[in-house]
């Protein structure tokens, strides 16, 4: 049976929006479409200027190597002045470049796929275990992250996507535990004996990992297994980071044994053996399969895909589905799908700026000029790509965007876009392309009825129902 | 365990108290009271900002972290003897001098626990409970006001509402664009198109009017532009302190502004004197010295409490930074305030004193500065904040004699 609100919310709430022509092609099964879009592998990106994140740490370690001793040479030259330090821009000169060259290359993949809810699912989940790049060099790495430990996973297993993410050098930088060394390590009892400044544990990878990437907040830890868990994770470390310790390859993850708290280890109910790296590895794989961890994990995906509060039989479904099948994702989105709440109120969620600038380039077929970076709107909008500013990531609910001032700026921009494209694109034609059943008579009358071609668009792309999905 | 009380100018307290409520009470009967709360997300290292250079732990606990004696190359600024202040932060210590500026020490919301996310929740819903209120206790306390505000009672200095404000009363939110003004024709279809949706068509209203009063603002985001991402975030930062001033020196606009500063998570080498978070200080400083110029004679009506969602661990940890902690410091300055005092009922440093064996200990409830503040400034009724303001904070007795005679 012909359901023409499920093509409407299968393409803007699952989807990423509709482009022209994407409701026909889901035709009566959108649930099918969904399905489908679950079957191959995950696609990579595809862009000659993308780099492993191993080589462009080993590149910026080096780099900042060089700026540390040539400043050091001028430190050392007595007229040198205090003053311009052009060394000071060459890592941003350096990671900017990489930066843009991943958000075009992600934002192309968003626009292009005709996988677009694997394209979300992608997102949430780079977004669920957030990095942000107002650490510095995470402006060089957080794509790479994201093509590394999170799109080969997002059809895989959670254990799978969790160690990748917890190993991979963007993550130890960004929460400081390639750093964090036990107190009664071979390294530091070392240091001890020379009196020099103390070195032990740095307490922030381990606490987000439960808090934010896990069991979440509540979900029965105490600041002792905090603790005892930031002891386990000891010498999980970067090659070529912290020249004091040596060893591994540059911009590498690597287990560094001098730095590890030796012993067995206690937390959460579970008793750990001392065998180094595997310790912690055996602590993920525990935290991955707590009935906690699927409850928490089941929350974020339907305030993400069904209400901004979580109907509580949805989040039994998941949560089942992920512990049934001991974290294998596909099941998860299964239930996702299947679950009644997702198709009953179509346009429950409030678009997040990403989303709004997506799918309006989605809608109107923007295309992506090689010479200019798409990062503007992301950043005029507020929000700007792979900086939440906190590792809790982006929230996801209406009231964190839906603000007077952030909604004047849709508007505004909406109006920028119209200026543009007005006289390139057929508001009338494309507005039920874009919103199916869900386009209203008071937005159909207003396009038709607009003064111009240019702000037909515009009401368009600020109709109530565009705002939403 | 050594407790010490602090009230540098604790002679003249008692009078001051029965003053300030008398001329508090004409602030608040004209209306003319301002109150800005500035958020400092991410846990202030509250014992990096207002060193507890007297106590005799403290040193060992900070290392090669810990501030000198003022004086010193540099040295923390000089309190009172006991406490110092962070060397970054020389406007406060010139308000702190003209009795413009109050610290509060050992201070801590009710939240326990370390999540930054749900301590912030604490923080802005007002209750002992994380997720407990879906709105702030700022609002609330707007829709409290003995004289109802005419337009937006509030005004929040970014593009969204943050939960501290958010709720029934009216308030709205403005940040800088480098986006060009619609037509109106335009606007009026867009209003007409919104009618009927309930959240859309209050929020574009909201901004319309917010836009009108920042109109003279000025348009200084469009220098922002090609400067680097550093000098960015700074220009925006000022344009952000220039606004607040904008919307609060007008007798017809809103009296009470929310903004928040963020990169105050400092796991990892913090710095002493100078470094990461002394940088942050000398920012957020530079803006409040802004804020005051801007504000003109309107400072005088003026109080801005700092305040973030819990302290760092007493002592430094393996990466020469801090973890999450408990208690922690707060400020409360501005030409309304009784100011020129630390008030801090301080619980010490030791081994013993401290909490869990790892952070400062609270001995002073949050609430209790926060409805000190909004009866003695803004004429909240006691009724109103003991119910709906702060629901379940009886233990929080009103701290009494924080605004100016």
């Amino acid at each position: 049976m012909p359901d023409p609100i499920a093509a409407a919310i299968a393409a803007n709430r699952f989807g990423l929006g509709a482009r022209p022509g994407e409701l026909g092609l889901i035709g009566a099964d959108a649930r099918g479409w969904l399905r489908a879009q679950l079957q191959a592998p995950p696609p990579t990106l595809a862009a000659a200027d993308l780099r492993p994140s191993a080589q462009i740490l080993s590149q910026a370690l080096e780099l900042r190597r060089a700026i540390q001793a040539q400043r050091k040479v001028q430190a050392a030259d007595a007229g040198a002045s205090a003053g311009e330090d052009p060394a000071q821009q060459r890592l941003p000169q350096f990671l900017r470049p990489i930066y843009t060259a991943e958000v075009s290359a992600r934002l192309q993949q968003s626009l292009t796929t005709e996988r677009p809810f694997l394209e979300r699912l992608t997102q949430f989940w780079t977004n669920h275990f957030a990095i942000s790049i107002d650490k510095q060099f995470l402006a060089g790495l957080a794509g790479s992250f994201e093509r590394e430990a999170i799109r080969p996973h997002v059809l895989g297993n959670f254990t799978a996507m969790l160690l990748a993410v917890e190993t991979h050098p963007a993550m130890q930088l960004y929460l400081d535990n390639y750093l964090s060394v036990g107190p009664n390590s071979p390294a530091a009892q070392r240091r001890a004996r020379r009196a020099g400044p103390r070195i032990g544990i740095n307490e922030n990878l381990a606490r987000e990992i439960l808090e934010l990437h896990t069991l979440g907040v509540g979900g029965g830890y105490t600041q002792k297994d905090v603790t005892t868990f930031a002891e386990v994770l000891t010498g999980w470390s970067i090659g070529g980071e912290g020249a004091r310790f040596g060893g591994g390859e540059p911009g590498r993850f690597v287990f560094r044994t001098e730095l590890h708290e030796p012993g067995a280890k206690a937390l959460l109910r579970r008793h750990y053996a001392d065998e180094g790296f595997g310790q912690g590895v055996a602590v993920l794989r525990d935290l991955a399969r707590e009935r906690a961890t699927s409850r928490f994990i089941a929350t974020k995906l339907v305030r993400h895909f069904i209400a901004d509060e979580p109907p509580p039989a949805a989040v039994a479904a998941l949560a089942d589905a992920f512990a049934r099948s001991n974290g294998h994702l596909p099941s998860v989105y299964g239930a996702l799908i299947d679950a009644r709440e997702a198709w009953a109120q179509p346009l429950a969620k409030y678009k997040t700026p990403s989303d709004y600038v997506i799918s309006s380039f989605r809608g109107l077929e923007i295309p992506l000029e090689a010479d200019r970076t798409p990062l503007a709107p992301f950043e005029v909008l507020g929000q700007r790509t792979w900086q939440p500013g906190s590792p809790a990531g982006w929230p996801d609910r209406s009231a964190d965007w839906d603000g007077a001032s952030a909604l004047m700026k849709r508007i505004q921009w909406a109006d920028a876009v119209g200026a543009r494209l007005g006289n390139r694109r057929e508001a009338q034609q494309l507005a039920p392309q874009l919103l199916g059943a869900n386009l209203t008579d008071a937005t159909r009358q207003a396009v038709a009825h607009a003064a111009s071609a240019a702000q037909a668009l515009t009401l368009l792309l600020a109709s109530p129902e565009f705002m939403r999905r | 365990m050594q407790r010490r009380e602090f009230l540098s100018h604790g002679a003249l307290a008692a009078g001051a108290a029965l003053l300030a409520t008398r001329v508090a009470f004409a602030r608040v009967a004209t209306g003319s009271a301002r109150f800005v709360v500035v958020i400092m997300r991410g846990a202030l290292d509250g014992l990096a900002a207002v060193p507890p250079l007297g106590d005799r732990d403290y040193q060992e606990l900070r290392r090669e972290l810990a501030l000198h004696s003022p004086g010193e190359p540099g040295g923390a600024l000089s309190l009172d003897g006991f406490f110092g202040l962070h060397p970054a932060l020389a406007f406060l210590q010139q308000c702190y001098a003209a009795r413009e500026l109050t610290v509060l020490h050992a201070l801590a919301s009710p939240y326990r626990e370390r999540s930054h996310f749900d301590g912030q929740d604490v923080l802005e819903n007002g209750s002992p409970r994380p997720h407990a209120l879906q709105t702030g206790w700022l609002n609330r306390a707007l829709g409290a006001l003995p004289r109802p505000a005419v337009g937006e009672a509030g005004v929040a200095l970014g593009q969204n509402v943050p939960l501290v404000m958010r709720g029934a009363a009216a308030v709205t939110s403005w940040s800088p664009s480098r986006l060009m003004a619609l037509d109106e024709d335009t606007l009026a279809r867009l209003g007409d198109l919104y009618a009927r949706d309930a959240l859309l068509s209050v929020r574009l209203a909201d901004a319309l009017a917010t836009n009108a009063i920042a109109g003279e603002a000025g348009d200084t985001a469009a220098m922002a532009g090609q400067a680097p991402a550093a000098a960015r975030a700074k220009v925006r930062y000022a344009e952000v302190v220039r606004a607040a001033a904008g919307f609060l020196r007008r007798e017809d606009g809103p009296k009470v502004a929310v903004f928040d500063t963020s990169g105050w998570d400092t796991h990892a080498n913090e710095g002493g004197a100078q470094g990461q978070l002394a940088a942050r200080l000398a920012e957020l400083d530079a803006g409040l010295a802004t804020l005051r110029q801007e504000l003109g004679p309107a400072w005088q009506d003026t109080a801005v409490l700092l305040v973030t969602e819990f302290g760092r661990t007493a002592a430094i940890n393996g990466t020469r930074g801090t973890d999450h902690g408990t208690a922690t410091s707060a400020f409360l300055l501005g030409g309304a305030v009784a100011g020129g005092r630390v008030i801090a009922d301080w619980p010490g440093l030791s081994a013993r004193a401290l909490y869990q064996g790892r952070d400062l200990a609270a001995t002073l409830d949050l609430r209790s500065v926060l409805k000190g503040i909004l009866s003695e400034h803004l004429g909240v009724e006691s009724g109103a904040l003991e119910q709906v303001v702060f629901p379940d904070s009886s233990s929080a007795r009103p701290l009494r004699g924080l605004m100016r005679a």
